[in-house]
């Protein structure tokens, strides 16, 4: 069995990223711990409320209860990039050229590089914000449905209406479908690349018993992983229908143990499922074969992220008992 | 089992009323007395609370329809996950208190603690808590459903400002309330001067508490009969109808001059305004196959209409009694302790709603009583 380092910290964890070769554990309480030859500690603040990796850039991009958006760098320093007092930043994003998108009611922010902000304005609250893979273009999700807003030009976003509650969304790695959560216990989903105005465009992925928290597109973009469910749920993204009309693969299934994070390997059709109850499995795709990365613990998994190579997997937890798992062993 | 699962729910308390009714007056007290607890309170504007917390968090109402085509089925979106944030860190306070705006409908207030499940998971609605402004009630009733809506779903109601009217005049309100909600604690205050071991966990929702606190709740409706909603109703409109026409067009002449004889009068005039009505059901022992398909299908059918509904029942041949709630179309029901020795079984309910068929609901409920 892999070998797992612990890391024993006070309370919610929320977040974990590799920044290099070290990884980031966010805590709740607004501190940051990286594992750089020893635990260094960084303070963000009284409360942080999600933390996300800059997939463009070595840092992260956290928002928080005092109404402040921060930068924090390989080298743990943290910077101020926005502050809106009283308001809860819940909802963060990092697109290209040093832009970071956050939102609090129903306004949607980007900070360009330059210091300069733009304000995008929705009819209802904003749940979510993703950057798209290609282009200065954000995408805004929100209720019935999710508007598309191109950040540097004053063109009317493109709407795309689907009823209900939509808290969550990504856009896969090619750009050519968005998918979001719901309050529903669903998914939904949008093909972008559409020919005609005829060509349906709607993807429903119903059946989850719990609210889905955690998305996780596998290294080329041919699979979609999700939580809430006692499995992973795995959505088939390979043709240019997406997974409409056909079944999802449920990886790691237990018995009435739910997953609450699931995070795909780097480079191999690899998924990492972690449970309510702390346990992580590694599970391959193409065959479904499981292999146990950590015993249960103390509290629900609530992040997990690879390093570079693929042979670290760092996790967190609701109960603040973390840890790095050695593949290798 | 994981720790949070087996954490204790946080109690959430919820606050309505119209604007300046005292809500922020009693919320200054909740965050200032000295009663050894702290509170997370989650409001829509900071506006008067004069109150440095950190546990202070402004929200944006937000209300989802749920897409399961149920119109009622409403959830508050900013309060799943505002409640999400502060239940990551729940050592910092032992409750949570939720202030709706002036014209909130608290019904998709108390359903997101009830149809949500992470909320539900972490959270116990502890109860709903309506201030009402005693110079401006009637007047409030008249303009606005909210008002009354407001007054219909709440456990505990605070008549507040009674240093502004004749103790007639609250004693006016407080029959008018009651007439709306029959199940109500009420409480009369000035400064939303209340004991708040009256209003902050009262478990008013929790089925093993809620009629333990108060085990005479649904017999209220009976011993104001005098007021009671539907017989009342039809009383003053009457009369309503009978004074308008008498007084046509010297009306105006009429009100001055004998607005302090005419006062007693008009006094119950807030009740014309009221469309809310409670029915109390009252049964022998039931027979379980025939009450749940029948609470079921009432609630379906009328959920709609139906704001609150409660109830202790009396099953043949079962040792405890079994207490139901519910809001709208949601309902819960749960064997509560065992009869005691020499208490009447007896099956009782009470509906507070709009247009409820009460003699429907009497045949319908009498019918699901077993037969020996």
């Amino acid at each position: 069995m892999p070998t797992v380092a612990p890391l024993d910290l006070d309370g919610h964890v929320l977040a974990v990223e590799f920044l290099g070769d070290v990884p980031f554990f966010v805590a709740a309480a607004g501190t940051i711990h990286r594992l750089e030859g020893g635990e260094k500690v960084s303070e963000a603040g009284q409360g942080l409320l999600t933390c996300i990796r800059d997939p463009y850039s070595d840092s992260l991009i956290a928002g928080g209860e005092a109404g402040k958006v921060q930068r924090i760098a390989g080298d743990g320093s943290v910077s101020e990039l926005a502050h809106a007092p009283r308001k809860w930043i819940t909802q963060v994003a990092a697109g290209p050229q040093g832009a970071v998108a956050y939102a609090h009611g129903k306004t949607t922010f980007v900070r360009t590089a330059d210091g300069a902000t733009r304000e995008f304005a929705e009819e209802r609250t904003v749940e979510a914000i993703a950057f798209a893979p290609k282009g200065m273009r954000i995408g805004v999700a929100r209720y019935n449905g999710v508007s598309l807003h191109w950040v540097a030009t004053n063109t009317k976003p493109v709407d795309l209406e689907w009823k209900g509650a939509h808290t969550g969304i990504t856009f896969s790695p090619d750009g050519s479908f968005l998918v979001t959560s719901m309050q529903e216990n669903a998914l939904h989903g949008w093909k972008l690349d559409v020919k005609s105005a005829s060509e349906s465009r709607h993807m429903r992925m119903t059946g989850y018993p719990a609210k889905v928290k955690s998305l996780s597109w596998s290294a080329k973009g041919k699979w979609l992983a999700s939580s809430g469910a006692p499995a992973a749920v795995v959505w088939p993204f390979q043709g240019r229908d997406g997974p409409m009309g056909k079944s999802p693969l449920e990886l790691g299934t237990r018995a009435n143990i739910m997953a609450t994070a699931v995070k795909f390997h780097p480079a191999e059709d690899i998924l990492a499922i972690g449970f309510v109850d702390g346990m992580v499995l590694a599970v391959r795709v193409a065959d479904g074969k499981e292999a146990l990365l950590r015993r249960p613990g103390k509290g629900a998994i609530t992040a997990m992220s690879w390093s570079k190579s693929g042979k670290l997997l760092a996790f967190a937890t609701e109960a603040g008992d973390c840890g790095i798992v050695d593949i290798a062993g | 089992m994981t720790e949070a699962a087996t954490q204790k729910p946080i109690p959430v308390t919820v606050l309505t009323g119209y604007l300046g009714a005292g809500k922020t007056t009693l919320l200054n007290r909740i965050l200032s007395e000295n009663h050894g607890k702290k509170y997370a309170v989650i409001v829509n504007e900071f506006g008067e609370i004069g109150i440095d917390n950190d546990l202070i968090v402004e929200s944006d109402e937000e209300i989802y329809e749920m897409n399961n085509g149920c119109v009622c089925c409403t959830v508050r979106g900013d309060l799943i996950r505002v409640v999400e944030g502060l239940m990551r860190r729940p050592g910092r306070f032992d409750g949570i208190i939720v202030e709706t705006t002036g014209l909130a409908d608290p019904v998709p207030v108390a359903q997101t603690f009830f149809m949500d499940d992470d909320v539900r998971a972490k959270t116990e609605l502890d109860a709903v808590v309506a201030l009402v402004d005693a110079k401006h009630l009637p007047l409030r009733l008249k303009d606005s459903r909210e008002a009354e809506d407001q007054i219909a779903f709440a456990d505990v109601v605070l008549i507040n400002k009674t240093d502004l009217v004749s103790p007639e005049e609250v004693a006016r309100i407080e029959e008018t309330v009651r007439a709306i909600n029959p199940s109500a604690r009420i409480h009369k205050t000035t400064r939303s001067g209340v004991d708040l071991a009256r209003v902050l966990n009262q478990g008013a929702f929790n089925l093993e508490r809620a009629l333990e606190n108060d085990p005479h709740f649904l017999d209220h409706g009976h011993d104001d009969h005098a007021c009671g909603p539907d017989c009342d109703h039809h009383h003053h409109d009457h009369d309503h109808d009978h004074h308008h026409h008498d007084h046509g067009h010297d009306h105006e002449h009429e009100h001055h001059h004998h607005h302090d004889h005419d006062h007693h009068h008009h006094g119950v005039s807030p009740i014309h305004d009221v469309t809310v009505q409670s029915v109390s059901l009252r049964g022998g022992e039931m027979n379980p196959d025939r009450f749940f398909p029948w609470i079921q299908k009432v609630t379906q059918t009328d959920g709609p209409n139906i704001l609150r509904l409660k109830g202790i029942i009396a099953f043949k041949g079962d040792e405890e009694r079994y207490v139901v709630q519910g809001v709208h179309m949601i309902i819960e029901g749960d064997h509560q302790r065992p009869w005691k020795e020499g208490e009447k079984r007896e099956s009782r309910l009470v509906f507070i709603g709009r247009e409820l068929d009460r003699e429907k609901l009497e045949n319908s409920f009498k019918a699901c009583e077993a037969t020996a």
